[in-house]
């Protein structure tokens, strides 16, 4: 999987609140398909349903323990699509800001244009 | 109050965000700076590092653009297409977005609407994107800075992983 698909994977199973609930979860420990039913009032198998989406995009892995199999949070996908998404607000104040200065730059060439016609007529 | 404090981004209807942003220019002015790549060039750069080595600009409805933003200390490229689809100097601009990278899936159709009072301008941006969940990932990004930021246990995590 490339790193542009992999990102594509992980949004994809962001989207949904109940796998970010999970996610949040997991970060505070590793838990069963059973502890993670309870707090949500799911059952067991549509909690099961969003560990394979979630284990699919890479965001958890599942212990090998065969009664249990702990979901565990990977964090690195998370950790890149969050860097990508964090930039998106950053990435538009930062070049507003870029255009407040270019603004005033041209408010005060024209400034100066209009000044030197101005001359130009009264000589 | 500051230009740069009226900066804001907002959720509207199921699949848009709304961004208004205040600038102490004439509109006139502003829509220069929205659509010549002279002036693109000089301000829609993101963060420290980054330049546009490519702004291309075809200024009519049904011509396209396309910026190539780079990061040469990063060895990292991304560049964005689209169509425009209405010009109206000096107030409305329609144009689709795409990135060559497929950072949110298929295309959001954007809309600039300039407003001025008092020689000050209202720049509104509004981006619809084509799903609710694509809209809802960009959004959460810019409102809590992290798809799942509040969560501060998870941001604890997150903090201890380097993405470079």
């Amino acid at each position: 999987m490339t790193y542009s698909q992999g990102l594509d994977a992980t949004f994809a199973a962001l989207a949904d609140p109940t796998r970010r609930a999970i996610l949040a979860r997991l970060a505070s420990g590793d838990a069963s398909v059973l502890e993670l039913a309870e707090p949500f009032a799911m059952s067991q198998p549509a909690v099961s349903k969003h560990l394979k989406v979630l284990e699919r995009a890479g965001l958890i892995s599942r212990g090998r323990d065969a009664q249990r199999r702990p979901s565990r949070l990977e964090a690195r996908p998370l950790a890149e699509a969050t860097a990508w998404l964090a930039g998106y607000r950053r990435f538009w104040e930062r070049s507003f800001q870029n255009l407040d200065g270019l603004l005033e730059q041209l408010k005060s060439q024209q400034k100066k244009q209009r000044r030197a016609r101005r001359h130009r007529r009264l000589k | 109050m500051n230009a740069k404090d009226t900066f804001k981004i907002t959720p509207s209807g199921d699949r848009e965000i709304i961004m208004t942003r205040e600038f102490n220019a004439p509109r006139k002015l502003v829509f220069e700076t929205l659509t010549r790549p002279e002036y693109i060039k000089r301000w829609l750069l993101g963060p420290e590092g980054w330049t546009m080595p490519i702004c291309e600009i075809d200024l009519k409805v049904g011509g396209t653009y396309r910026y190539v933003w780079r990061h040469s200390a990063k060895g990292t490229e991304m560049s964005l297409h689209g169509v425009y689809r209405e010009i109206v100097p000096p107030e409305r601009i329609v144009h689709t977005e795409q990135f060559d990278q497929p950072w949110y899936p298929g295309e959001a159709l954007v809309t600039y609407a300039l407003i001025e009072r008092g020689g000050h301008t209202t720049l509104t941006c509004t981006i619809l994107y084509d799903s609710r969940e694509t809209r809802d990932m960009v959004l959460k990004s810019g409102m809590e800075r992290g798809v799942v930021a509040s969560y501060d246990r998870l941001e604890n995590i997150l903090a201890g992983i380097d993405v470079n």
